[in-house]
Parts: structure tokens; sequence; C-alpha cells
């Protein structure tokens, strides 16, 4: 074992001889290492989060036909530094009516939901924090605690805006998560297991996005979702309620949404890359060429996945500057009688067919998966066809009808 | 004193410190977020039996899912939320002695059984917990095998009656509030 294929565990030999010389017990010596390494990982995090302000800035203002920031370093690279600093020295507001423990508590609860992730994320085969055997699970038990932070945030500001942004996130967190729920098992079954990292691995020879490409995209929708960003930023609609749940928010109180959100949107980006486009794998049996062993290199497979989950948190924002949003009753009539049931006939064709045809050849069960879910979609968007001609037919009667009643009238 | 037991004592302390606000907190929904703090302390004394499955299973359904409604709730009945209820002590008495028999008969029947203050077996190294509690539910034969635990019946019925009777109870709310409703456009 040396530092280039295992950094973690070669550091933490390293440390624990160290500190074994210095004679400390071996307990004092877990919870030192424990420490560091969760100190090291929230570090990475929140540096990468600085460095996604400038890339969110960028690429919006690329998408309104702007420059963006470019005044401040090399393309505006010190931009964020800049706005951190305004961020801070900015005037701290609590209003005076406000829950005021609570208030202060929604902020951290946020970005302690976004870090709690990347405790399983795994940056390598050998780079994780944990790998957890109920992995998946475990991401959506995060993402109950960043709903309980926008609620008390809703409710501990004392604004009727940001409470009414606080029911409408809860009321679409609730629904999106079980379409997600119900696609996170399609991986699970794939891969049998729950583990991100075992996923991951699963994926050397085929990615599960070529298998389920239908249940790639109901978590790539109902990941927005939960995100709530734009189509579904309902919750902080600026039109409507002006800021939503973080409205009363100032300074860094409100620098911690807004990190927590950008952090959240490459989490999610990230674990897009890791369910169905391979993780940090994805040279599809290249790495066990012996000319390219060097490919297996747990820094060469962090920085696939790094691009890989900037692609995935690319295409969130890539949505969310080209839609507009969506009314209430549409998003959650998308959810219920769309995606919901289609996520379920995804799995229950993709369990029948997982099982019927795991004796046979490789390529057979691929491309039978792949057809399955061709043929659902096709019959989908039939169905889609025939109810929206019936409901246009409806409307034309009824303006018809109208016309005529106003005719007799006249 | 191993460093488990520490945590336990400070995850234990935490949680019956949370129940206590739960009842005593003057507001609903200081209350409602007190039980979040009481099942997150439960979380973690699951977490420190090793049954990461309950954790994260707990975490999902008693916190995402019945917390958040209640907080729900309370927070759509506003009237409630805005005054601080006052504490009545003639409702209080009778439900100190309610729970002090609830007290006693729990701790009578933690203490009939055999294992009852005894530390928990070491689990292998290699239990895949997950793994066997799937097979378990599935098929306890094969689950004995597997995991050298002995079940003796299969789960897979109960757990799947106990779905059905949530429909039941999902569909009835559904008839009461829509026939609410029809009364009061009619």
């Amino acid at each position: 074992m040396n530092f280039w294929n295992d950094p973690l565990h070669f550091l933490a030999e390293q440390l624990t001889a160290m500190l074994s010389r210095w004679g400390l017990p071996t307990a004092w010596i877990t919870f030192i290492e424990f420490f560091l390494g969760a100190m090291a990982l929230i570090v990475f995090a929140m540096a990468l989060d600085i460095g996604l302000v400038w890339v969110e800035r960028k690429v919006v203002a690329r998408f309104q036909d702007r420059l963006g920031p470019n005044r401040l370093g090399p393309f505006g690279l010190f931009q964020p530094v800049a706005d951190i600093i305004k961020m801070v020295i900015k005037e701290d507001i609590t209003p005076a009516t406000a829950d005021k423990f609570l208030y202060n508590l929604a902020p951290v609860l946020a970005a302690v939901a976004v870090i709690a992730l990347w405790a399983i994320l795994p940056l390598a085969s050998t780079i994780y924090g944990a790998d957890l055997n109920v992995g998946l699970l475990y991401v959506i038990a995060a993402g109950a605690l960043g709903t309980l932070a926008v609620l008390i945030a809703g409710w501990a500001s004392r604004n009727k805006f940001a409470l009414l942004g606080a029911f409408r996130m809860v009321a679409s967190l609730i629904s999106y998560e079980i379409p997600m729920v119900i696609v996170l098992l399609v991986p699970t079954l794939l891969a049998g297991t729950m583990s991100l990292r075992g996923i991951a691995e699963a994926q050397r020879s085929i990615w599960f996005a070529l298998l389920s490409p239908l249940a790639c995209l109901i978590f790539l929708i109902s990941a927005i979702a939960e995100l709530g960003r734009a189509p579904f930023d309902l919750h902080e609609a600026e039109s409507e309620i002006v800021a939503g749940y973080h409205i009363e928010y100032s300074g860094m109180k409100f620098g911690w949404f807004y990190a927590a959100e950008l952090l959240h949107a490459f989490t999610f980006g990230g674990l897009l890359a890791i369910l169905f486009f391979g993780g940090y794998t994805g040279f599809f049996g290249l790495e066990k060429l012996p000319a390219f062993i060097w490919l297996d290199n747990p820094f060469v497979q962090a920085a696939v996945f790094l691009a890989k989950a900037m692609v995935g948190y690319w295409v969130i924002m890539w949505v969310k500057y080209s839609l507009p949003r969506v009314r209430i009753d549409h998003l959650l009539a998308f959810n219920w009688k769309f995606l919901t049931p289609l996520a379920l006939v995804v799995l229950v064709s993709t369990a029948i067919l997982h099982r019927a045809l795991m004796e046979a050849p490789r390529w057979q069960y691929g491309m039978a998966l792949w057809l399955a879910n061709l043929v659902i979609a096709w019959i989908t968007i039939e169905i889609l066809r025939v109810q929206a001609r019936r409901q246009r037919r409806h409307q034309r009667a009824a303006s018809q009808r109208q016309q005529t009643a106003q005719e007799q009238t006249v | 004193m191993t460093a488990e037991q520490g945590l336990f004592l400070c995850a234990a302390a935490f949680t019956l410190a949370s129940a206590v606000m739960v009842v005593s907190a003057r507001r609903l929904i200081h209350a409602a977020l007190w039980l979040i703090a009481v099942l997150s302390g439960v979380a973690i004394l699951y977490a420190l039996l090793q049954a990461s499955f309950l954790v994260v299973v707990q975490v999902v359904i008693y916190i995402g899912a019945i917390a958040v409604l209640f907080i729900f709730a309370i927070m759509l009945t506003r009237r409630q939320t805005d005054h601080d209820a006052p504490s009545r002590w003639t409702r209080r008495a009778p439900a100190f002695l309610i729970s002090l028999l609830t007290l006693g008969a729990l701790s009578g029947i933690v203490l009939a059984f055999p294992e009852a203050g005894r530390l928990p077996p070491p689990m292998p190294p290699d239990l895949d917990a997950v793994n066997a509690l799937g097979a378990a539910l599935l098929s306890p034969t094969g689950a004995a095998a597997y995991a050298g635990v002995l079940f003796h019946e299969s789960y897979v019925l109960p757990f799947e009656v106990a779905s059905v009777l949530l429909l039941a109870a999902l569909v009835g709310a559904i008839y009461l509030a829509t026939t609410e409703r029809r009364r009061r456009e009619s």
C-alpha cells in the first residue's frame, strides 16, 4: 500500500504510527483520525462550494447572453471571494418576533443536510467517507433533514411569505420523494446492493443509464424537484412570494442557504453520476490493460467523478435557466398522475426482466432491459398524445358552445 | 467504562431530556421539534447497536414523514401556535399517574427478558445486516443459515397486511374529506 494507490489509508496508517509513538491510547487515535477525516471532507466540500459560486454565475450569464463576472482576477475567478466578504460584513438582521433559536438553527441544518450526503459519496474506489450498506436510504434520510430545515426557516421567520414558501416546498418535497424512492430501487436491483460504492463498481462494464434510461430521467426530474430549482422553484417564486422561506435572512445566514443550495445541486449531479453513469469508473475495461493501468489510480478516478458530477450539475443548471416555473397544481398532478405510475411501471418491468434474464448472456440482458425501456417510453408518449387530443377536442367543443350561446343572445 | 458505554449514556441522556421537553414545552411547535430530537436520539441508540437499516428508516419515516406532517398540521392550525398554552394542574396529575404506570409496566416487561442488562453479543464483522433482514423477511430458514440467527416464522405476510391497513386508512380519509366538501358545496 502506498500513497498513490490508497491515499486515505496510507495517511491514516502514518498518523497511527506517529500518534502511537507519542503514547496515545488506541481509542483516542481512532477518534482523532475520524475527526480529521470528517473535517477534511467538510473543508473539501465547502472549498468546492466557493468554486461553484463562480461556476453558477458564469453559466447563468452565458445562458442569458451575458459575460458574467470578469473583472476580479482571470475570468473573474476571485469574484466568489468578494461575494463572501460582502455576505459576511452585511448587517445580520433578526426579525423582532422571530423564534430566535430556531431562526438561527435553520441555515445550519440546511447546510448539514447537504454535507451529510458527502459522508457517503465515493470519490474513488479507495476515497470515501463511509461505505454504508444502506447508502441509498441514507440519501433519502438526508433529504428529510433538508425538508425540516426549510420548514423551520419558514416558521421561525414569522413572515407569511416565508411560511407560504415553506408550505409549497414541503408539499413538493414530500410528493417528489415517492418517484425518487421508487426509481432508486432500479440501480439497487441492477447492482444488487444499496451501497453507493457497490453501485459504482457494478457499472464497470455498462452504465445503468443505458440499461434503464427512463429511471435515469425520472431520477433527474425528481432530483430537480428535491433541490427546489426551476421549474420546481415554487417555494422561492420571486414574482409571487418574494423570496420564500429565506426572505427574512440576511448576511451570512442567507449565505448558508445559498451555499447549501449550490452544493446540493452539485451533490445531486454527483449522485446522478454514481447511480446511472458509473461514478468514478468509466473506461469500460480499458483500465484492465497493462498499458492503461494508471487509469485505475484513485486520483484519476476522483477527477473522473468530479467531471461527471460537474456535467450533471450543468444539466441541472441548463434546465433551471431554460424552463419557466410550473404552477402548483401542475407540479402535483405531474408527480402523482405521471411520474409515480411511470416509475412503478419501470421498476416492475426491470425487476421481472432482471430476474428472468439473470442467467442469459450479458448482451441479451442489456438489450432486453434497454428495449423494455424504449417500449415503455413509446407507450407513455402514445397515451399522452391520445389524452392531449381528447383534451383539445373538449376545449374546442366548449368554446364552440360558448360562441353559439353568445350569438343566440345577440 | 468503554467509549461505547459513554456514547450510550450521552445519547440516552439527550433522548430523555428531549422527551421531558416534549411534554413541558409551552408552544406546540416546540414540542414537535423536541419530538424530532427524541427520535434522532433513538436513531443514535440504534446506530450504537450497529442496526444501520433501522437508523435510516427511523430518520426517513419518523423524522422525514411523521414529524414533518405533525409540524405541518400544527402550522395549519395557526391559532394554537401563536399563544402559549396555559398549563393545567387538573390535567397534569392524572397524566403523571398514567405515565408512571406505563413506566412501571414497560420496565417490568424489559426486566422479564433474560437478556436484560447484559451487553449484546458481538456481531460477526462480515455480517451484511440489510441482506440478513431481507432474507429473514422472505424465508426465515434461509436467513437462519445466512446469519446464524434463528427465526421462527416468516414476516412477509404480516408486513404486507400492515400496508393494506394503511391503504384502507388512506381511502377512508379521502372519503371523509370529499363527503365534507360535497356537503359544503350543496
